[in-house]
């Protein structure tokens, strides 16, 4: 794991005083709402329908025990007991006080975290692979050129007032498990000649206009990668949009001008910027690396325990995966009780998973942009021990990748942008589908509901997708088939007339069921779909 | 256009953000500056394209760069563009420039600022001075971290 030197952690204490001061000022009238907004938004901190929210950033997603106790505490002592972690890797508190906010951040740096740039129009919390480092696939662990990007991106001098937010994320392996492609910026680190390169995409994103980013480099190498970061930046900062906040991401400039036109004005600003030394020696990704290598596992292979529980056993097969080094899985910690909250988790909930990581993971855990959390490298001989640990918290559910393993922004129960309540939806679908064995049946299916055009619970990418609206004053909800955010991605398409809450989850038992009567050996409800084609769908909805 | 004082922030001439004296010539708008030879000073709006300065940044003493809303960030890469082309003259922000947006255009190069709301000092100079480090290399002299890491 990344650890702060004396000059990160001065950065962040810098933040926190900062940020002290600006709330002062607010609060003695010397800053108007408008001029402070910008200035919260960029630590972090929204005004939302009943309270301020607090999003707690957690670079690329990962954790140690001590930063998790934080977040418990931090949940216990200035909000109602519980956090909610998001699908940037994040954690949000939804039930803040302004006053409150500096020391939250001051408890926050004692353990080098912060909440810088998790909102606002600047460069977001640089998002990956929840796998890295565990993952058997990967060509390297992306997590120390994450950490770099975060570095060069935190207080970029020119790039805080962009058009709009800026997302980027980093994975290094051809499974995307981080929906790269739906990013401002997408990077996949690959091998060429033996060495590690950036392949650059530019343009993805959700939103109103969902869009799958194209290529735009094949190859960066590491030591140009900054410069090259720079050069995509400033031709998106001069000529993105600013008339409109709908058309003013980094996706309508690139699809107004063209891949070609934008890669060749970026080329033409990389040959400029490159030249002014912007780019930090290999020897600072060299000594960020040297912070991500393996923990010590052990080479004695420990095999799984034979073990009589059934709904163990459930759990292995479905909420662990393959680890690169034997002897070990990847446990992923489901945040999607039936009937719960998906993504949200309590205070003692937290401490929990920070006891586990502690004691069994390594000192380390992933916040998925699934909402889940992973403990990365768990023993196989430990595994009963956590599941029974996990169990006891109610955080066993074996449902990764199920039906009921849902993606749902906070919606109208939260946000003050929603048109609809997107988690009693949620909890409507994991009841319904989550009792005898159904969605075990169904295997893998993704399911992401946003309460509100902007997209926050990704429905574009959803194997099956719902999107709240408002139609005269009614939540009115859409459904969308064959999306995905993995390596085969692509965008939903809608079905048709929307239905009422009751009404949608009728009509994805419609879908369901015909995938069921139609797929074929090995087919995911995904792949059927996308064989058989929307008709069948839709009259089996409306017809 | 109006004329517009060389302001410094708050009306206090801060040494350490100017190399050089306010300039007396009025700015020009960027098309006006093209199509005339002897202009000293010119005035960048926000959508302006910096770069058609470069050809005669030489007889530049003065380069006004517009913010018509703190929100509107493209002045920064205007003031960049401008410093890594060698412009060493008086950059100044003008517009609805705020105490905390300063730091940022200072590392992009700006030496002069023309608020439209004064700004109050005391918080200004604890603003400027409040980060000792930083993680990119910008149009100051700042040195980030990087190279005080690895020399």
């Amino acid at each position: 794991m990344y650890r702060y030197d004396q000059y990160d952690q001065a950065i962040v204490d810098a933040r926190v005083e900062e940020f002290r001061d600006q709330v002062a000022r607010r609060l003695s009238g010397a800053l108007t709402e408008d001029q402070f907004k910008p200035l919260r938004l960029m630590n972090g901190l929204y005004l939302q329908l009943h309270a301020y929210m607090l999003r707690v950033a957690v670079p690329y997603g990962t954790l140690d025990s001590r930063q998790m106790r934080m977040l418990g505490h931090i949940a216990r002592t200035y909000d109602r007991g519980y956090g909610h972690f998001t699908t940037r890797q994040n954690i949000q508190f939804n039930w803040i006080k302004l006053e409150d906010a500096p020391e939250i951040l001051a408890e926050l740096a004692t353990v080098e975290m912060h909440a810088i740039q998790t909102s606002g129009n600047c460069i977001r919390n640089i998002s990956s692979d929840q796998f890295a480092g565990a993952a058997a696939d990967e060509v390297t662990d992306p997590r120390p050129w994450a950490e770099l990007i975060r570095q060069w991106s935190t207080f970029h001098p020119e790039f805080t007032y962009l058009p709009r937010k800026f997302k980027i994320a980093v994975i290094a392996s051809d499974t995307d498990r981080a929906a790269m492609r739906l990013h401002d910026i997408g990077i996949q680190l690959v091998k060429r000649d033996g060495r590690i390169g950036a392949r650059v995409f530019a343009g993805g994103g959700m939103g109103r206009t969902p869009m799958i980013a194209p290529e735009i480099a094949e190859f960066v190498p590491a030591e140009e990668l900054l410069s090259f970061l720079e050069a995509c930046l400033r031709v998106y900062n001069r000529h993105g949009r600013r008339d409109n906040i709908y058309k003013a991401r980094i996706k309508i400039l690139i699809h107004d001008l063209g891949a070609d036109e934008y890669r060749r004005q970026v080329e033409e600003e990389h040959v400029a910027v490159k030249a002014l030394g912007l780019d930090p020696p290999l020897a600072e990704l060299d000594r960020i690396a040297a912070m991500f290598g393996d923990p010590p596992f052990e080479s004695v292979e420990s095999p799984l325990v034979p073990n009589g529980d059934a709904a163990f056993a459930a759990w292995l097969d479905q909420n662990t995966s393959a680890h690169k080094h034997p002897g070990y899985r990847v446990v992923t910690i489901s945040l999607k009780p039936i009937g719960g909250i998906p993504g949200d988790a309590s205070a003692d909930q937290i401490d929990l998973m920070a006891d586990l990581a502690e004691r069994y993971s390594f000192d380390e855990l992933r916040v998925t942009h699934a909402q889940n959390i992973v403990l990365p490298h768990v023993a196989a001989r430990d595994l009963f021990a956590v599941w029974s640990a996990l169990r006891d918290a109610g955080l066993a559910e074996a449902n990764l990748d199920l039906i009921s393993d849902i993606i749902a922004c906070p919606g109208l129960d939260y946000c003050s942008l929603a048109n609809a309540r997107s988690i009693p939806l949620a909890q409507k679908i994991a009841t319904r589908f989550g009792a005898n064995g159904r969605q075990q049946e169904l295997g893998e299916l993704k399911l992401k509901i946003s309460g509100c055009i902007n997209a926050c619970g990704h429905h574009h990418a959803g194997h099956i997708g719902v999107l709240g609206v408002d139609r005269k004053g009614v939540e009115n909800f859409q459904l969308l088939l064959g999306g995905s955010g993995a390596e085969d991605v692509s965008l939903a398409r809608i079905t048709g007339p929307g239905f009422s809450e009751d009404g949608v989850v009728d009509a994805i038992e419609k879908v369901t069921d015909l995938y069921l009567a139609r797929r074929e050996d090995g087919e995911r409800f995904l792949d059927t779909y996308r064989r058989l084609g929307m008709e069948p769908f839709k009259e089996v909805i409306y017809g | 256009m109006a004329d517009r004082d060389a302001t410094d922030v708050a009306g206090d001439p801060s040494p350490a953000l100017r190399q050089d004296a306010a300039g007396e010539q009025p700015a020009v708008t960027l098309e006006a500056f093209l199509s005339q030879d002897d202009a000293h000073a010119v005035r960048l709006e926000a959508g302006d394209d910096a770069r058609a300065l470069l050809p005669r940044l030489a007889q530049l003493k003065l380069v006004e760069i517009s913010f018509p809303s703190f929100r509107d960030g493209r002045g920064y890469s205007a003031a960049r563009i401008l410093r890594e082309a060698g412009f060493m003259g008086e950059l100044r922000a003008q517009g609805d420039v705020l105490v905390d947006q300063v730091p940022h255009m200072i590392r992009c190069g700006f030496n002069s600022f023309a608020p439209e709301a004064a700004i109050d000092p005391e918080v200004l100079k604890r603003s400027v001075e409040r980060y000792a480090a930083v993680y990119q290399r910008g149009a100051d002299a700042a040195e980030p971290v990087w190279r005080r890491r690895h020399g």
